[in-house]
């Protein structure tokens, strides 16, 4: 038993090549968020406040595909998507489509306290964020040159590209558990376009055994239901936390598509994934802490 | 065991005291949807044609809450969605936001055919549609007068609506409720409908479509598009439910079934009785075929409109217990 924290910025295709002056900042960055998790944690902060509080950080930071830094859309625009879970008697909120406010996971969390509802999109989204008195800025402020420019290739290439969802999971040391996730989702996604992370049981989920947050092709994690099935092995066929996400990431994504973050109502943390890299962070109480991006750097 | 399979549903949740009538007229419509759905597998239609097939004539149908007759929005405007998913691969579509769009299951089939993505939604669905040259009719068309009137009660009762507050206008002949009879808040997403179907090469496939909860808030999103939760289908099964869509997807209820015969190798009619036993504080209902041609149905609400048929010439239409 014991608090655990995960926290990830993308499972995807990460070249090991990558230039120092890119990594450097995603690391710093995953250590960063990964302190502000823990600090958070041992403050007293329940699981789900400090799932938000890490996403929040996640979105603000614009190295990863969330929040500021998002991709953009087949039109040059930003639609972000987010959902979070509370494991305890899973309540949930999801927002798609968000453009001007500032923290999707924030207004997530609102829909999920707020309305009688879980998941709200677009339009309607902002219309309530803007109710909710939440910070709203001018949509440019979520674009930036990298993105431009990874869409200006996608558009050569006619394609669309997947490019590192980021997202949180905890566990405190009573067993609560949450987990977060937030996106721009694809490079060059048709408008409209919704990917796993904001559906309960693809990209995130929670109850009371574990918390997972999903990463990687959105098309496939939706298909292979990720989040839940990691829940549903533990549940129904007994595994461990590390053998049944182990299982629906070797088993039940293809090749190079998915990643994963999880953790267990007994302070477990599994970080598996199929494709070439996954910036992630894990602590948990008895004092092991990790930051890795390739598979050689061990952290399950 | 095999040979086809179908079930069909008008929605969980239903007034105990409907007229006679409106049961009738359910029943009916539940029948020749079946009659339809039974004709194209035995023209050997694949079953992701049939269920799309038989969910565009419940859209049509005012009567229940999808396409023509859908709930609305707290605007008075309707917001569509649906979702489709073939059990072979896995494959899915799903939309939501669907304003003009005809037949929002075939947007959703459409999705999952000719589109990179699994979801859209809006404005973009919309977009979509239209490049593809999908029927489009003005957002009134899905609109009808008993509708703007439940919506007038919704908002007088402030509350979601369920379907004692519609059997409350059936009842009165000026059309308007007895306010006493207005039941407690409840939020009940009553007449989703849904199809689920084996053929027989024994490949399942399930469709789901919706209006959603009257006097939703615009934008909300419910079970009905979401994989996993109001539609689910793979090589053992394929899943449709309806209800309470918060419940459900907290439940990610349509996969749970299929997870439950999957990792706990339990039957299709044990794994839909486990996962409506186990729904907490909400009201739900599904309808489920297995690859082997075997049908189920479960419901903890009071009554789900549904009908199902096997190849053996087993054929029963129902709403209550």
């Amino acid at each position: 038993m014991g608090w655990a924290i995960a926290l990830h910025g993308g499972a995807g295709d990460i070249p090991r090549s990558m230039p120092p002056e890119r990594r450097e900042p995603r690391e710093a960055a995953l250590h960063h968020c990964l302190q502000i998790g823990v600090d958070a944690i041992k403050a007293g902060r329940s699981p789900l406040d400090v799932v938000e509080l890490v996403v929040r950080e996640l979105e603000d930071n614009p190295h990863f595909n969330a929040g500021k830094g998002s991709v953009l859309t087949s039109n040059g625009t930003v639609e972000m998507e987010a959902c979070i879970m509370d494991g305890n008697r899973k309540k949930c909120g999801a927002v798609s489509g968000i453009s001007t406010v500032k923290n999707a996971i924030s207004v997530a969390r609102l829909v999920m306290e707020k309305t009688p509802h879980i998941y709200l999109g677009f339009d309607g989204a902002e219309a309530f964020a803007r109710e909710q008195g939440m910070e709203t800025v001018d949509s440019s402020h979520f674009i930036t040159p990298e993105n431009i420019e990874r869409l200006k290739q996608a558009k050569t290439a006619n394609r669309v590209q997947s490019n590192r969802t980021v997202g949180c999971v905890v566990v405190d040391g009573y067993g609560n558990l949450a987990a977060a996730t937030s996106t721009g989702g694809l490079v060059n996604k048709m408008v409209g376009r919704i990917g796993d992370t904001p559906i309960i049981g693809a990209g995130t989920y929670a109850n009371s055994l574990c918390a997972v947050s999903a990463t990687g092709k959105g098309e496939a994690i939706i298909r292979a239901t990720v989040a839940r099935d990691v829940a549903a092995l533990m549940e129904y066929k007994g595994l461990s936390l590390k053998d049944a996400a182990t299982y629906v990431i070797e088993e039940c994504t293809p090749e190079r598509t998915a990643g994963l973050i999880a953790v267990s109502a007994t302070g477990e943390v599994t970080m598996p994934f199929n494709t070439v890299g996954m910036f992630r962070a894990c602590a948990t109480e008895d004092g092991d802490s990790e930051v890795a991006i390739w598979h050689d750097e061990p952290c399950d | 065991m095999g040979g086809w399979a179908i079930a069909v549903h008008g929605g969980a949740g239903v007034d105990p005291n409907l007229p006679n009538e409106r049961q009738e007229e359910a029943k009916q419509l539940l029948t020749r949807c079946l009659n339809l759905g039974i004709s194209a597998l035995r023209s050997s239609l694949s079953a992701i044609d049939v269920v799309e097939l038989v969910v565009r004539e419940l859209e049509s149908d005012p009567l229940f809450n999808s396409g023509r007759g859908s709930a609305l929005t707290e605007k008075g405007t309707v917001e569509m969605e649906a979702s489709i998913m073939d059990g072979p691969g896995r494959r899915c579509g799903a939309v939501s936001g669907v304003t003009t769009v005809r037949n929002p299951i075939s947007l959703a089939r459409l999705v999952m055919d000719k589109s990179p993505h699994s979801y859209l939604a809006f404005s973009g669905a919309e977009e979509f549609a239209k490049q593809h040259g999908v029927e489009m009719v003005d957002n009134d068309f899905f609109i009808t007068e008993d509708n703007i009137g439940m919506l007038k009660l919704a908002k007088e009762a402030n509350s979601i609506l369920d379907s004692n507050i519609r059997a409350g206008i059936l009842r009165c002949s000026g059309g308007e409720a007895d306010p006493n009879e207005r039941p407690p808040n409840q939020r009940y997403a009553p007449e989703t409908v849904g199809c689920v179907v084996v053929d027989s090469q024994g490949r399942c496939a399930a469709a789901t479509s919706t209006g959603g909860l009257m006097n939703k808030m615009v934008g909300r999103i419910g079970d009905s598009p979401l994989i996993g939760a109001g539609t689910y289908a793979c090589d053992l099964c394929g899943v449709s439910c309806t209800g309470e869509g918060e419940a459900i997807i907290r439940g990610t209820l349509a996969r749970d079934v299929a997870a439950l015969m999957e990792y706990k190798e339990l039957s299709l009619q044990e794994a839909v009785d486990y996962v409506i036993k186990r729904l907490d504080d909400g009201k739900a209902g599904l309808i489920a075929v297995s690859s082997k041609g075997e049908v189920a149905y479960g419901f903890n609400s009071v009554g789900m409109f549904r009908g199902c048929a096997t190849e053996d010439g087993f054929m029963e239409v129902g709403i209550w217990e």
